[in-house]
């Protein structure tokens, strides 16, 4: 079964907190300041626990609200951490119209897993993206920054035996 | 001087296809052979035949290289680059006619294309400024500044008919005159990357391909509405239009062509990027900039319209990507140059970001006019596999589907709306007769919902229950009686929204129930999905003349649904089948169907 998703204790290094602090010391002036830094707080940690949020709340002089309300609104943010290699299949329409939901399906039977959830092991998260634009190739999946394309439900288990090994 | 040119194709469909590792290669290969002095690599932008990726163009010869593998580079080197004999074997077929090579523009996907907005796409290196303006890049922000007055520029854009390519499709000039008109101590002018639409891509191929057009355009737009200060809003999705983007505008300050006193003209331009984090309401022109100051991207009533009370509450201009990219053009050659393409409300072209069951999948454009017909038959050279077009599907999530007896349409904004359907942003979805329309317009609901941002009732609540009712519909549970309240719930939502995003929420639906009633009809009724998607209605047999008892299915099944021995005909016990569908993919006889 799927871990649990809000019981991985934060584990931030001191290193991490000193990055943290001067991205929102370079950016605190700037108009709009809110989402950059949260961008990069996310590309520092992982993702963007209560505790970071509150960081940057204190950081930028805004209320915790404000920062939770917008972690919450958009989809790249993400409040649990993510697997070691992170899969997104592309539910686009284009890919969508060639089999996408199949490709799906066939990894959450795979890796046991729903969208938005890790693998008790860390190792692989799944979720569902809005068109990566790569139509032209669709059905496409990304692992990390790996492209997959022209995918058939057949190819899923040699792509996922690549990170097992 | 360079005796040939390798074009290799660095957008994001080829790069997939591993354009990348081919560059390397190439670049090893020839300077193992000795012909570096001689051959030089340019990783360009997107050509548009993103299927047969990775591409690659050898000029002056203009031979088209498709689908290239790190393993043909050494064959090509050695043949094409060092004793001029081109490898035919691996040239697109169709450039290749009996004995004679073709010219890329006279094959079927490119004959018909007239590029404007696409016109430097897989032509310029999009990383270095030179290659721009060596194609008059930044001669038409040269004349803006110094020959033309801003109201000349506006009147201009105003003759040329240039309509917003993102979706709405209001007349570009009237929107910048209405920005100019209002004065105020700082304007901004913005530019919509958030490519949203599921199956376009035509923006990211143009920041990707040509971003200095973008600058230079958003520097004329604030020439011309007197604004110093441009913000791109662009997909954190799209890594490599990032880059490039922000690549071109440290060259652009570096030659002075954004800052301070551009051209000695006295006018100040500089811009910047935000980077968006996913959500598809902030194309919406007022999310966007709630989400440019760092707030949840909800939209905003209009009035005031942006032009008056925009981003941190300025007079603000936003257009996309595609409609800058058209702006130098007319500058350089003339309002009429441009109104001359097109329809009579529509001028110019359209790029078409073409998927789904066609053959050339890719990025095509074409005059504004040109028929549904020639763009999925002569263009995309049709669907693939024997069969049958039903639907073209234009708009993304706010357009609709468009039937096989309207193929002869002539797309244009005003036609499309009159059947039904949006430009959007130009994505084009070609469906076949396997796909279900009622499961169409449910995955596209399933979108909205998703991306309802919450704000007002109509939206949030509306299009959830429109999902609901569209999927007791394709389990087979909706009465007639569902089908009536869903139409009503669509007239409601349409009339009761804040924003675009859920007053086109319901055009898919609408639209599916305008053309493709009867499949509503037969998942209600009939308890069936003719195009056999719907999983709850689908049932799956085994055709006992065909099958030969091979046990294969029996062993597949994850189940345990199919029962038979050795030899003897199986049967499906269909009370418990999963409806997975392995057993058909497995079937060498094809014994196994599903109705």
């Amino acid at each position: 079964m799927a871990e649990k998703k809000g019981t991985v204790p934060f584990s931030g290094t001191p290193e991490q907190e000193a990055q943290l602090m001067q991205v929102i010391a370079q950016h605190k002036e700037d108009k709009g300041a809110l989402m950059p830094v949260m961008q990069k707080a996310q590309d520092i940690y992982g993702y963007l626990p209560i505790e970071v949020q509150t960081m940057i709340a204190k950081g930028l002089g805004v209320s915790l609200e404000e920062v939770y309300g917008v972690a919450t609104f958009y989809s790249q943010f993400s409040l649990y951490p993510k697997g070691q290699y992170k899969i997104s299949v592309c539910l686009g329409t284009a890919c969508y119209v060639k089999g996408a939901g199949d490709v799906f399906d066939r990894l959450v039977q795979k890796l046991g897993i729903k969208s938005g959830e890790c693998t008790p092991d860390g190792k692989f998260s799944l979720e569902a993206c809005r068109c990566i634009g790569a139509c032209g190739l669709a059905p496409v999946m990304t692992v990390n920054d790996d492209v997959y394309g022209k995918l058939t439900v057949d190819d899923i288990d040699e792509i996922l035996g690549k990170y097992n090994a | 001087m360079y005796r040939s040119h390798v074009l290799v194709c660095g957008g994001t469909g080829c790069t997939s296809s591993g354009s990348e590792q081919l560059v390397s290669v190439l670049e090893q290969e020839i300077a193992k052979q000795g012909l570096s002095e001689e051959v030089k690599v340019v990783k360009t932008g997107c050509f548009g035949l993103c299927a047969l990726g990775p591409i690659m163009i050898v000029y002056p010869e203009g031979s088209f290289y498709s689908m290239v593998k790190p393993e043909d580079i050494p064959e090509i080197v050695s043949e094409h680059l060092l004793k001029g004999r081109i490898v035919k074997r691996l040239l697109y077929s169709e450039t290749v006619a009996d004995d004679s090579v073709k010219s890329l523009n006279e094959t079927d996907f490119y004959k018909k294309q007239q590029r404007v907005a696409l016109r430097n796409c897989g032509v310029i290196n999009p990383e270095n400024i030179d290659e721009y303006i060596g194609f008059d890049g930044y001669q038409a922000l040269g004349k803006v500044l110094t020959e033309m007055t801003p109201d000349q520029v506006i009147q201009t854009i105003k003759d040329s008919g240039l309509r917003g390519r993102g979706g709405g499709g209001f007349p570009t000039g009237l929107k910048w005159s209405f920005a100019a008109a209002n004065d105020a101590d700082q304007k901004y002018v913005c530019c919509n990357a958030d490519e949203g639409d599921p199956g376009a891509f035509m923006d990211r191929s143009i920041l990707e391909g040509d971003p200095h057009v973008l600058i230079e355009a958003m520097t004329i737009a604030g020439y011309a509405i007197g604004a110093s200060q441009g913000y791109v809003y662009i997909r954190a999705e799209y890594p490599i239009a990032v880059k490039r983007l922000q690549i071109a505008i440290d060259q652009a300050r570096e030659y002075g062509l954004l800052g301070k006193n551009i051209f000695d003209s006295g006018f100040d331009f500089d811009m910047e990027l935000r980077l968006g984090a996913g959500a598809f309401v902030c194309g919406e022109e007022t999310a966007l900039m709630t989400s440019i100051e760092g707030h949840r991207g909800e939209p905003r009533p209009r009035p005031p319209f942006p032009a008056v009370k925009g981003l941190f509450g300025k007079p603000t201009v936003l257009n996309n990507v595609e409609t800058y990219a058209n702006v130098p053009r007319i500058i350089l050659n003339g309002a009429e140059w441009f109104a001359s393409m097109g329809t009579e409300k529509s001028k110019g072209t359209k790029v078409f970001a073409l998927g789904g069951k066609i053959h050339n999948t890719g990025l095509v454009e074409v005059p504004m006019g040109t028929t549904l017909r020639e763009i999925i038959e002569e263009i995309g050279g049709g669907i693939p596999n024997g069969k049958k077009f039903k639907a073209a599907q234009t708009g993304g999530p706010s357009g609709g589907c468009i039937p096989a007896n309207l193929i002869d349409t002539e797309i244009d904004y005003d036609n499309l709306i009159a059947i039904g359907s949006m430009m959007g942003s130009g994505g084009l979805i070609v469906m076949d007769e396997d796909t279900c329309m009622v499961d169409i317009a449910k995955f596209f609901l399933e979108f909205t919902v998703d991306e309802s941002c919450g704000k007002c009732t109509p939206c949030r609540v509306g299009t959830k229950r429109m999902y609901e009712m569209l999927d007791k519909i394709t389990k087979g549970n909706a009465t007639m009686e569902d089908l009536d309240k869903l139409e009503e719930l669509c007239y409601f939502v349409k009339a009761n929204s804040l924003c675009g995003l859920g007053q086109t929420a319901p055009n898919p639906v609408l639209s599916t129930l305008k053309y493709f009633r009867h499949e509503y009809e037969a998942h209600i009724k009939d308890k069936t999905c003719p195009a056999g998607v719907c999983k709850g209605l689908v049932r799956y047999s085994i055709d006992a003349d065909k099958c030969k008892g091979c046990t294969l299915c029996a062993r597949v099944c994850p189940v345990g649904a199919i029962e038979g021995t050795v030899k003897n005909p199986h049967v499906i016990h269909t009370e418990k089948c999963i409806k997975c569908g392995a057993c058909m993919e497995k079937c060498r006889f094809d014994a196994i169907s599903k109705k």
